[in-house]
Parts: structure tokens; sequence; C-alpha cells
């Protein structure tokens, strides 16, 4: 990515890969305004119903644009309100939503290098222990069908009556999403080396160490790219459920939770856009590093 | 017994499970019964021993069951409140999950059979796709809860939305897989377009969307029982978890997280069973021995 933009074939690649995105994300936004107008009018027919007049459907189009609580919020009015709550408002401002992003990164950025690290940990254990392999394997593998998420209110909870707030409980929760992503793809990527190449370092008479950090290592890296931009995106999510059981007073999850308090049904959607957008930064990220690692290190992209 | 005599039981215990493990794993047994047995003996010593760790040190220490509490007091509470947690689980498995697990997978399949047909909106469609599985879609549930209700239509919805994109992503990319040779044949064959998605490219597809199909069953539990936090009739999952945690009957919170990791895992393990028997000639399947 990135550099295909400047090459000769250039218009090919707008015309077979830009195009159909930007027609996509236009026919999403007219179907957005479509509903808008659709699951507003009601507000507008009953109002006017009670006012004892009759409106036509060009009165309400516009007025279904502008409610103050609509049911769906016009494209539009989400974008002011971001535009409103992130540019004009002061970063410490308690209403700026650049301000409780922060908080919702730093939980998922300090939760997402821990559970990085351990996923680490445990795939090189488990690769070289035919112990630790058979017995725990399996756990990893079962309980990645096990909704976790449903821990999150408890493990809030419990920190919070042991005296820890704050940051670490909700790193803690993304900590916990992060890390089996990343072991199992770990785990396979240590694997990775053949077997020709395995038996050059016996040859080299390479000992369990030269041959973890000289090639097993190398050749885990396109795996632990492509593990990590799941962990970091459910790393996001832990964050934000995290945020929501102990009412919290900032971070996306507040506000998304504040928002559904008093029906302030724009914050939600700006507050939601906001998290959208961060994620999508976050693995775009991720992957960026990790394409441009790979190209420096001369290998393909892993598909885990 | 006294809570050391426990402690030190369990540490027993699980260095006995250890040493078991370690000798079970150097039997490489090379084939038949033998080598079942021991894959899965060990996790399952391993599993048992932590379990018993857990017991030992909740009970060695006096941890304050607030905190964590000891398996055997959250197994005596499974048993005591069946009538409560079924109840919850009709409310948020039964009716929230599989209808919106149904109506969402169906949903992302149709979509993606009526999008393969086009290269232009396939293009357009798929790096979305994409990038939607890996936002934080639960996000929507408050919106849910507001247009559809407390009850489980709204957790449906949520699940509906969560499901709906894995499932449009995978089944899309595995109507490509089919390979060229296969497609000449139907070509060579005069087959019409349907004749070859229904013969040649959904049965191709179909590793691709069990893939979704077993994603989606973790994913529409997560949605359903979170969905719940933002407002739920006085019954369900999530309801019983975020009501129970405030009470701080911290027992009754992992029994209910045991009903969801039982329910998790076994229809898991249903759809992985179908998959296998579906999916009978793709080379995963096949058994390691010749």
């Amino acid at each position: 990515m990135g550099v295909w933009l400047f090459d000769g074939g250039s218009a090919i690649m707008i015309r077979t890969r830009i195009l159909p995105i930007l027609t996509v994300v236009a026919a999403i936004i007219a179907v957005w305004y479509a509903f808008a107008v659709i699951l507003n009018a009601p507000f507008e027919r009953n109002a006017a119903e009670r006012a004892g007049e009759t409106i036509g459907f060009a009165e309400i189009l516009p007025k279904t644009m502008s409610q103050q609580r609509p049911v769906l919020p016009a494209p539009h009015q989400v974008a002011v309100e971001i535009w409103e709550t992130t540019v004009e408002k002061n970063i410490t401002s308690k209403r700026s939503l650049i301000y409780h992003a922060w908080v919702t990164l730093s939980a998922t950025l300090l939760g997402f290098m821990m559970g990085t690290a351990l996923g680490i940990l445990l795939a090189v254990g488990i690769v070289h222990s035919r112990v630790l392999d058979k017995s725990m394997m399996p756990w990893i593998i079962t309980s990645q069908t096990i909704p976790i998420l449903a821990l999150a209110p408890m493990i809030i909870v419990v920190f919070n009556s042991v005296g820890v707030t704050g940051l670490l409980p909700k790193a803690l929760i993304s900590t916990y999403l992060s890390f089996f992503p990343v072991a199992v793809g770990m785990v396979k990527g240590l694997r990775s080396p053949e077997t020709m190449h395995m038996d050059l370092m016996h040859t080299y008479s390479a000992n369990r160490a030269q041959t973890f950090w000289k090639l097993r290592w190398p050749s885990s890296v396109p795996f632990l790219f492509t593990s990590m931009k799941i962990g970091i995106a459910a790393s996001l999510v832990g964050a934000i459920v995290g945020e929501l059981p102990t009412g919290a007073v900032a971070g996306l999850g507040a506000r998304l939770l504040a928002g559904s308090y008093y029906g302030q049904t724009v914050q939600i959607w700006s507050a939601l856009i906001v998290a959208a957008v961060l994620a999508g930064l976050l693995v775009g990220l991720i992957g960026w590093i990790g394409g441009w690692l790979n190209r420096r290190m001369g290998v393909r992209e892993a598909r885990a | 017994m006294t809570n050391t005599a426990i402690l030190i039981a369990a540490i027993v215990f699980w260095l006995a499970a250890w040493y078991a493990n370690t000798r079970l794993a150097a039997l490489r047994p090379e084939r038949g019964p033998m080598v079942t047995l021991v894959n899965l003996a060990i996790p399952v010593l391993f599993g048992a021993a932590i379990l018993a760790l857990w017991e030992g040190i909740t009970r060695g220490f006096g941890v304050p069951t607030v905190i964590l509490p000891p398996p055997s007091m959250i197994w005596e509470r499974i048993i005591s409140s069946v009538p409560t947690l079924w109840a919850d689980f009709q409310q948020t498995y039964l009716k929230g999950v599989v209808s919106g697990y149904l109506i969402g997978c169906s949903l992302g399949f149709l979509v993606a059979v009526l999008v393969d047909r086009s290269r232009f909106w396939k293009a357009g469609v798929m790096p979305i796709g994409n990038l939607v599985s890996a936002l934080p879609i639960v996000g929507i549930a408050p919106i849910m809860v507001m247009w559809f209700g407390f009850d489980w239509q709204s957790k449906a919805a949520v699940v509906v939305v969560m499901t709906f994109f894995p499932m449009l992503v995978n089944t899309v990319a595995g109507l490509d897989a089919a390979g060229h040779m296969e497609r000449d044949l139907m070509h060579t064959y005069a087959s019409t377009r349907t004749q070859s998605l229904i013969k040649l490219r959904l049965p191709a597809a179909m590793p691709f969307i069990f893939n979704a199909l077993k994603i989606n069953s973790t994913l529409a539990l997560i949605g359903a029982i979170v969905a719940e936090f933002f407002g739920t009739p006085i019954v369900g999952m999530g309801f019983r978890i975020s009501a129970e945690v405030g009470r701080l009957n911290v027992d009754m919170v992992w029994a209910t997280i045991f009903v969801a990791a039982l329910a998790g895992s076994l229809s898991y393990g249903a759809i992985a069973l179908v998959e296998r028997s579906v999916t009978f000639w793709h080379p995963s399947m096949r058994s390691e021995r010749p």
C-alpha cells in the first residue's frame, strides 16, 4: 500500500480500486440519508398534527435533517457534532471527543502491549515445550469460543473493590482479548520455518537460542503483524466495553452510555464514528509498519 | 480439612499432574487409540490442575469470595440456581443470539452471492467489509436498544449487524476460491452461471463460509450479552452479570460466565462437526495417518 499510487498504473488503480470503494461509500451515505428521512418523519408528522397543521413531504424533508434528538441523525449532523467536539473544543475539556478518545486509546495501547508480550511469551513456551503445547493449545483454542467480553464488568468491579481504578482494569480486559490472537498466530509463525531450513541450522550446529533468534523469530514476524491487527481491534473493543459497567465518566464507552441515558443520538453516533476511525487508524498503522518491515526483510505477507 | 491442608493438597496435585503430563508427552505414541488418549489426557489433566490450584489458593490464602470465589462454590451456585440460569439462557441465547445469528449470516451470504456477480461491486465491498469487520460494532448496541426496545429484538439486531460483515467478506473470498482449471471445465460443459455457482463455486467456498460461521458463533454471543448492558428486561445473561456484579455476588457472575462458555464452545463444536461432514474433501480435514 502507499507506493502503488505513484507508479505507472495509477490510472488503472483508480478505476479498479478507488472508484468502486467511493461508489460503495456514496451508496452507504445515500441509504443513510434515506433512512434518516424515513425514520425521523413520523416525529415531524406527529408534531404537525398536534399543532393542528398538515405538512407536506417538502416541508418534512428539511426538518428531518435538523432534529435535536433524531431517531437516526443525518450524516452531516454527525459530522458537525464531531467537528465541534474535536476541533472547536479545547482538548482538556470534558466535552472534547479527543479527550475521551485519548482515555480509551491509552487503555487500549497499554492493554495491547501487555497482551502482545504475553502472547509472544506463551507462543515461545509452546513451541519449545511439548508438554506446554499439548496441555495449553487445546485450552487456548477453546477459550476463543468463549464470550470473554462478558467478564469485563466483573474485572472492573472487582478491581474497584480492591481500590485499583482508572487505566489498569480496562487495560487488563484489552490484554485478555488481544493475547489470544497473538499467541495462536505466533505459534503458527514460529513453526513456519521449513524442515530444510531447520536442518540447515542443525548442520551449522546452532543451539536452540541461535535457531530461535536467527531463524524462527525472523520468519514469525509476518504472522506477528497479521495477528497484531486482529489483536488491536479486539483491544479497542475491550477498552470501550470496559468503560460501560462502572458508569465511567471518561472515554468513548462512557460517551456511548451517557448518550443512551439521555437520548442524545447525535452524541452516540459521533462517539461511534470516532471509535471506528480510531480502529481503522490503529489497524492501518500496524498493517503499514508490518508491510514496511516485511519489505525490509524481504518476506511475503502471511495469511494467518 | 484446614485451609493450609487444602492448599498443600492442591500444590501436590498440581505437581503430580505436571509430572504425569511430562511423562505422557514424552511417550510419543505412533498411532492407534493411544494417540487420541494421550492428546485428550494431557489437556484434561492440565485443566484439572488449574482448577485444583485455583481452589487451593483461594481457600488456602483466604481470598475474599468477592474477588475470586473457589470453583467448588461456583459449582454449588450453578447447581442451586439452574432455573434462573435456564431462563437467562432462553432469553439471551435461544431468542436473541439464534435469531440474530440466522438472519445476519443468511443476509451476509445473500448479499455476497449478489455482489459476486459484479467485479465492480466486489472491488468496492471487500475493502469496506474488511474494515467494518475490525470496527467495534458492539457500540451500536445503545442505538439498537432505542430503536427496537428493551426486549430480545434489539439484541438480535445487534447480532445481525455483527455477524453480517464477517459472513459477507468470507463468502465473497470463498466464491473466488475455486481454481481456474475447474472453472474452465465447467465452461466446457457449457454450464450456466447458476449451475457453476451451485455445483462448483459454492462447494469450494464452504471452508470460508464455515470459518465465518465459527467466528460469528462467538461474536453473536458477545453482541447479545454486551447489548444487554445497555438496557434489558430483568432476565438475560448480560443483565444477570451486570446486576450481580453490582450486588457483589461474584459467584453468580461466574456461574453465568460458565453457562456462556458452555454455550459458546458447544455451538462452536456443533458447527465444526457439520463442517467436517460438508467439507470432508478439504485437505485440512484429512486425517494425518495415510
